[in-house]
């Protein structure tokens, strides 16, 4: 599996999404198990420094392989656990089966938060590819993954 | 009667950062009403000109959708807790 980089280097201040490969695994595994449907999921952290604490794995409730839809019933028990926990829902992933992981119209339109961080995970070629972007007012900025200390 | 209301992240900002606030009302409705009147940030991301709840909105009364309920005549007190979630959605289309 990939990571790919791109756009600034935001991640020497913080700003890029840090997570273990244990996360990017799992965000992985379960769009594959989704396949040929978009698979899609929540992951929850700390906001001020952008560390992934959790990673869930959502239905999606449009059962499409072009569109999801998270369960806001789920969302309701992700976003009441992580509570519990102290951490906060920091973004939203799925995946683009057949398409680069790039946020499309519809992503960049119905985006909910601009401070969420948009996990995209890309099949369209043999190996898994996994990036991150910030959705600000319809912009698109990707930044930095940082995994386990190293930058990938 | 106050309700506790959860806010969601992306509202947290209109209301000094909080993530629960205590807002007075006994019908969904009612607390929404205050709630955006309160935090004047907040209005229209909740209800529309119309009144009625924005469709990229989801708000629980505890573990129930206000939709499948009576919708903004829903009754709450303040031994429920409300809970406002953002719809998320996207994909490729």
């Amino acid at each position: 599996m990939a990571a790919s980089t791109g756009g600034e280097d935001r991640a020497l201040g913080l700003t890029g999404l840090r997570l273990e490969q244990r996360h990017l695994d799992l965000m992985v595994a379960h769009c594959l198990s989704c396949y040929p449907e978009e698979g899609c999921g929540l992951i929850s952290g700390d906001p001020l420094t952008g560390a992934v604490t959790n990673v869930h794995p959502l239905r999606n409730a449009a059962r499409s392989a072009r569109i999801y839809t998270l369960d806001p019933r789920e969302h309701l028990d992700v976003d009441l656990q992580a509570e519990a926990r102290g951490d906060t829902i920091l973004g939203v992933f799925h995946s683009h089966t057949h398409t680069e992981p790039y946020p499309s119209p519809t992503d960049v339109r119905q985006a909910p938060d601009p401070t969420w961080h948009y996990v995209l995970v890309g099949f369209r070629h043999e190996v898994p590819s996994v990036r991150s972007f910030h959705i600000e007012g319809g912009n698109i900025s990707e930044e930095t993954l940082v995994v386990l200390g190293n930058r990938i | 009667m106050a309700v506790p209301v959860r806010l969601p992240t992306v509202l947290r900002p209109a209301a000094g950062g909080q993530s629960v606030v205590a807002i007075e009302g006994e019908t969904i409705g009612e607390v929404l009403g205050s709630l955006q009147a309160e935090y004047p940030a907040m209005s229209g991301q909740l209800l529309t000109n119309e009144g009625v709840l924005h469709r990229f909105v989801n708000v629980y009364v505890n573990d129930d959708d206000v939709r499948y309920l009576d919708k903004l005549d829903t009754p709450v007190s303040d031994a429920d807790t409300v809970s406002i979630i953002p719809a998320v959605a996207g994909g490729a289309a």
